[in-house]
């Protein structure tokens, strides 16, 4: 579903992307780990284009992400994408941030937007919210109406940037539920986050990242119980202590 | 001081009627230059803020011209200039057949002055406020001109609404410049009366309670638009 092969990603001279593989199958859930500055939201935004990278390709359901002759804006449309801090559009309710690509990328009529939306914020617990304005709501729900502008989409697969992370403590189980309910449906998944107990449930595999490299690329089991590098051994005693 | 106050004076004629029509005429100036201004400045704070291209360009030099050179500077250039540099049956065309030509040339040097201004709050508020929306729309998959105008200017427009305030005070005072080229307004009338009475004192209080009374309906009613859009939550939140 989703293919990396050796890409490079540098700004100036700084280098954060050096030489990532990677592959995602339909139907499974990837989690990317890492210390902070290893470069897993630059590789996950390099996925539907967000970041443009020099070398090496990305494939997308077979469409090259990187070809100049590729439709980046149809490519997007049907790969999911949520942000660390939401990114709802402020000046809209949570119905009208849900339905306004679905009006203007796939042409339906606003009845039949709303409509959509209306039954996926239901599904993510927020069918009382419809006309909620995004400072209106908590983090967690903010969060939640933006997984559902995702899902509007109909998306093939959807990437996931540190979705928990700007998150209150008691909020980040709001979220984390619905992705987990997600990725039970069978949806493929790609996510960047640091919620360990979250990929020891959900994922299928975990990418451990550092340095701008993929150093693992372990199923879920193995890597917990016994990861082949120091690095990550250290990054795990450090994460899972707390 | 030896000033004799004398305010009756205000209440004879014709100089009711003179203060009265230089208020209109004030308001008049005011309005027309503040929407030239709006709608010029809109369409190049946009333009400005659009990633590249020959237009992004040609607004940049627009803004710096004309935010650059005094405004009265300006306004002569209009009126005395303009005629002259231009092909002559133009030039003759402003000077014999231009309606109003004064009150024409006063609200296009003015607009056109403070569109160069509001073109910079509209790009201001697009880059602090709207900019930091464009992942976001465009991993929905829009298109980035689609993005640009559902989501990024109507973002950015609604959090300049409180500092597009000053810029129509702005306008509103700068009304006061087309006295030098011949229009009779609020301030052009005091003067007036001040020639024929001494009495320029009570004349010019009223003209400043005019300015006050106008400023403080434009500051009243920016507020209300600024509240109806949200707008002093987007600047708070503005990330």
């Amino acid at each position: 579903m989703i293919v990396l092969e050796d890409v490079h990603k540098s700004y100036g001279k700084l280098k954060i992307l050096r030489g990532c593989s990677a592959s995602v199958k339909l139907g499974e859930v990837v989690v990317v780990c890492g210390p902070s500055g290893s470069g897993k939201s630059t590789l996950i935004k390099c996925v539907n284009g967000l970041v443009p990278f020099e070398q090496g390709s990305i494939t997308v359901d077979g469409v090259s992400v990187s070809d100049k002759k590729t439709d980046l804006p149809m490519l997007r449309a049907r790969i999911g994408m949520v942000f660390q801090n939401f990114e709802l559009y402020p000046h809209m309710t949570a119905l009208e941030n849900v339905s306004l690509a679905q009006i203007h990328v796939l042409k339906r009529s606003r009845a039949e937007a709303d409509a959509g939306s209306e039954k996926l914020l239901a599904r993510v617990g927020l069918g009382g919210k419809l006309a909620s304005r995004p400072s209106q709501l908590s983090g967690g729900q903010q969060q939640r109406v933006s997984i559902a502008r995702a899902l509007a989409m109909d998306p093939k697969a959807m990437l996931f940037d540190e979705p928990t992370s700007a998150l209150d403590p008691e909020m980040i189980n709001e979220v984390l539920e619905v992705m987990q309910a997600l990725a039970l449906e069978g949806m493929t998944m790609m996510v960047v986050t640091h919620e360990m107990g979250f990929a020891q449930r959900v994922a299928d595999r975990v990418l451990f990242m550092d340095g701008g490299e993929i150093l693992e690329d372990t199923p879920k089991a193995q890597f917990f119980t016994d990861p082949a590098t120091e690095r990550a051994k250290q990054f795990l005693t450090k994460v899972l202590t707390h | 001081m030896n000033y004799r106050w004398n305010w009756s004076i205000l209440l004879q004629e014709p100089y009711t009627e003179w203060l009265w029509s230089g208020l209109q005429w004030t308001v008049a100036i005011s309005l027309v230059s503040w929407a030239i201004a709006l709608s010029v400045g809109l369409v190049v704070g946009v333009v400005r803020s659009l990633p590249s291209g020959i237009l992004r360009v040609i607004a940049g030099v627009y803004i710096d011209v004309f935010r650059n050179i005094p405004p009265l500077v300006q306004l002569f250039l209009w009126y005395f200039v303009l005629p002259e540099i231009v092909p002559e049956t133009i030039g003759l065309w402003i000077k014999r057949d231009l309606p109003y030509p004064e009150f024409v040339t006063a609200v296009v040097a003015i607009g056109l002055f403070a569109g160069s201004r509001v073109a910079e709050q509209v790009r201001a508020g697009i880059e602090a406020v709207g900019n930091h929306l464009m992942p976001a729309a465009l991993a929905t998959g829009l298109r980035p001109l689609q993005a640009f105008r559902l989501v990024v200017v109507p973002l950015g427009l609604r959090a300049i609404v409180g500092p597009l305030t000053s810029e129509f005070l702005v306008t509103v005072k700068l009304s006061s410049l087309s006295l030098t080229i011949g229009v009779l307004e609020l301030t052009a009338q005091s003067r007036h009366i001040e020639n024929y009475t001494f009495q320029g004192l009570e004349a010019f209080t009223v003209a400043t309670i005019g300015y006050l009374v106008i400023g403080l309906c434009v500051t009243g009613l920016m507020r209300l638009i600024d509240d109806r859009v949200g707008g002093a939550a987007l600047r708070r939140a503005g990330s």
